[in-house]
């Protein structure tokens, strides 16, 4: 998962693509993973993390991530 | 302790209007109906399931029979059957003082078999057979002429019969409304309806006993019901005068609302539907100002079911699976469908989870189980971020739903109803697949 490089970010999960007006609200989840992929965080590290400190089975966790990875594409903003 | 998890997910936000009228946005958790614990109930009945509330079924009669009986003196509901007639529910209103409205051979036994007295059985529909009529006129049950085949039918059922069926006549009349209901019973404008009427009256087989119009249905304008009333009132009185006939009742039917969403609408029922006081108003008015002398009004019968039924009924499911369609909206498949909820090709059902979530909501489509195109229950849904294996309580489900499902790809599930001190009985069971082959028959060389 890359970003493209000119979205915008904030802590509490406001997107914005500039590049064609639109904005997103990310709950706190989606907020924390596309921070930390900003940051250049690789997809297994932030995973592990999240199966760390969160209630969430490794299967259901994929299957989500999956899906995140599904809308990011369908909102135009990955690379 | 680890954290709750809620699966990330984002939401495009768009510009627009924003309004500042309606409910409450979000979902709300429904952890329990009717004191019962909506965990407690999938645990011991499973899912899916229709819980029925039987505080709530009384509660909405007793508030017809108030709105309609402090404003008119003589007032009668009688219970319509399609609406929802299992056996429970039908007995809860009988037992509130409900008579019995049927449109069929089969519904005309169930209330019989519920204990109602023949005489307390008003027969309506446009499909009633040679049998049907002379089963109606063994038990004195009142028959609704629908049409003039009927009528004959029935002139002939009547022949050296010592006592005279007992008959109303259903009259389609322009209440103001559109569409105008024309498909039952005889029209008053053009004249067919008095026709009709000098018919029964002349034939001395028949005794008139009522007049019946059912204007239409989910009807939001009490007005129309005023109408509707102030003619059949004139068409009474011309009854007494001209046919020397004194007409005991007059049945207004039903058509009144509940206070589910219908598809389209822009704001919610529960703003938009007027108060059933609205409608006794407009009734009343209209009959207590028609100029029947005070010892001679007629007795006002309803044949209320949506309205008596429908807030008590919810659906409780289960999510089977998310997915994301090719659009990129969220869908949702539940163990349920339009199989089981008919009125959702009707309604935007008010759906709730049954935990807490965090406010974040994703627009989605909801599905039923069924491999069928139809089998949307909602085309766009807020709904919080549910995972596989999360409970969801549909709303006002008591009408229609559990008498014109369907048993299509899966079984019918338990239908159980709350009694008023909290114990669930179950009122129908599940069906099993022994249940549902024992009428069917395999010839021989299939075998």
């Amino acid at each position: 998962m890359k970003l493209k490089k000119n979205i915008a970010t904030s802590e509490a999960g406001f997107v914005f693509n500039p590049a064609t007006g639109d904005s997103f609200a990310a709950n706190p989840l989606a907020a924390d993973i596309l921070a930390r992929t900003k940051a250049g965080q690789e997809a297994a590290a932030i995973k592990a993390d999240i199966l760390e400190h969160y209630d969430v089975a490794p299967g259901q966790l994929e299957k989500d991530w999956d899906d995140l990875l599904a809308q990011l594409r369908e909102f135009n903003l990955l690379d | 302790m680890k954290l709750p998890y809620e699966r990330p997910t984002l939401r495009k936000l768009t510009a627009g209007m924003p309004n500042k009228f309606g409910p409450r946005a979000g979902a709300r958790a429904v952890t329990a109906l009717d004191g019962v614990a909506v965990a407690e109930l999938v645990a011991r009945f499973g899912s899916p399931l229709f819980v029925l509330s039987e505080r709530q079924l009384r509660r909405s009669y007793q508030a017809a029979v108030r709105a309609f009986g402090t404003r008119y003196p003589r007032v009668q509901l009688a219970w319509s059957y399609k609406t929802n007639y299992l056996n429970a529910v039908c007995r809860v209103f009988h037992q509130e003082g409900a008579w019995a409205e049927v449109v069929s051979g089969m519904e005309l036994e169930k209330a019989l078999g519920n204990g109602v007295p023949g005489p307390h059985i008003l027969f309506n529909g446009p499909g009633k057979r040679r049998a049907d009529l002379e089963r109606a006129c063994e038990v004195d049950a009142v028959i609704h002429l629908d049409n003039a085949d009927e009528l004959h039918l029935l002139l002939d059922v009547a022949a050296g019969r010592a006592r005279r069926p007992r008959v109303a006549l259903r009259v389609n009349l322009d209440a103001g409304i559109v569409p105008q209901w024309d498909r039952f019973g005889f029209n008053l404008e053009n004249g067919e309806a008095w026709q009709a009427l000098g018919r029964v009256a002349c034939s001395g087989r028949l005794a008139l006993v009522g007049l019946h119009c059912h204007i239409g249905t989910y009807v939001l304008q009490p007005a129309a019901y005023g109408a509707a009333a102030t003619k059949l009132a004139a068409l009474a009185r011309r009854c007494a005068q001209e046919l020397h006939t004194a007409v005991h009742y007059l049945d207004l039917g039903g058509g009144f609302p509940s206070t589910n969403t219908l598809k389209g609408a822009y704001l919610p029922a529960t703003d938009t539907v007027p108060p059933l006081d609205d409608y006794a108003e407009a009734v009343a008015g209209a009959l207590l100002g028609a100029g029947f002398p005070p010892d001679e009004l007629p007795l006002l019968v309803l044949e209320a079911g949506r309205a008596l039924v429908d807030e008590a009924g919810s659906l409780i499911g289960t999510v089977l699976a998310n997915k994301r369609l090719a659009d990129g909206r969220r869908a949702t498949i539940l163990d349920f469908g339009v199989n089981l909820l008919f009125t959702s090709f009707w309604y935007d059902h008010h759906i709730s989870p049954t935990r807490e979530f965090s406010t974040a909501a994703e627009p989605t489509v909801l599905y039923g189980p069924l491999c069928m195109n139809i089998d949307m229950l909602r085309e766009s849904i807020a709904l919080p971020l549910l995972a596989p294996g999360d409970i969801v309580v549909v709303h006002k489900v008591g009408a229609y739903n559990m008498s014109q499902w369907q048993q299509f790809i899966n079984l019918r599930p338990n239908v159980v109803l709350i009694d008023q001190a909290g114990q669930p009985h179950v009122i129908r069971a599940a069906e099993t697949l022994e249940y549902l082959q024992q009428l069917e028959a395999v010839p021989a060389h299939l075998l």
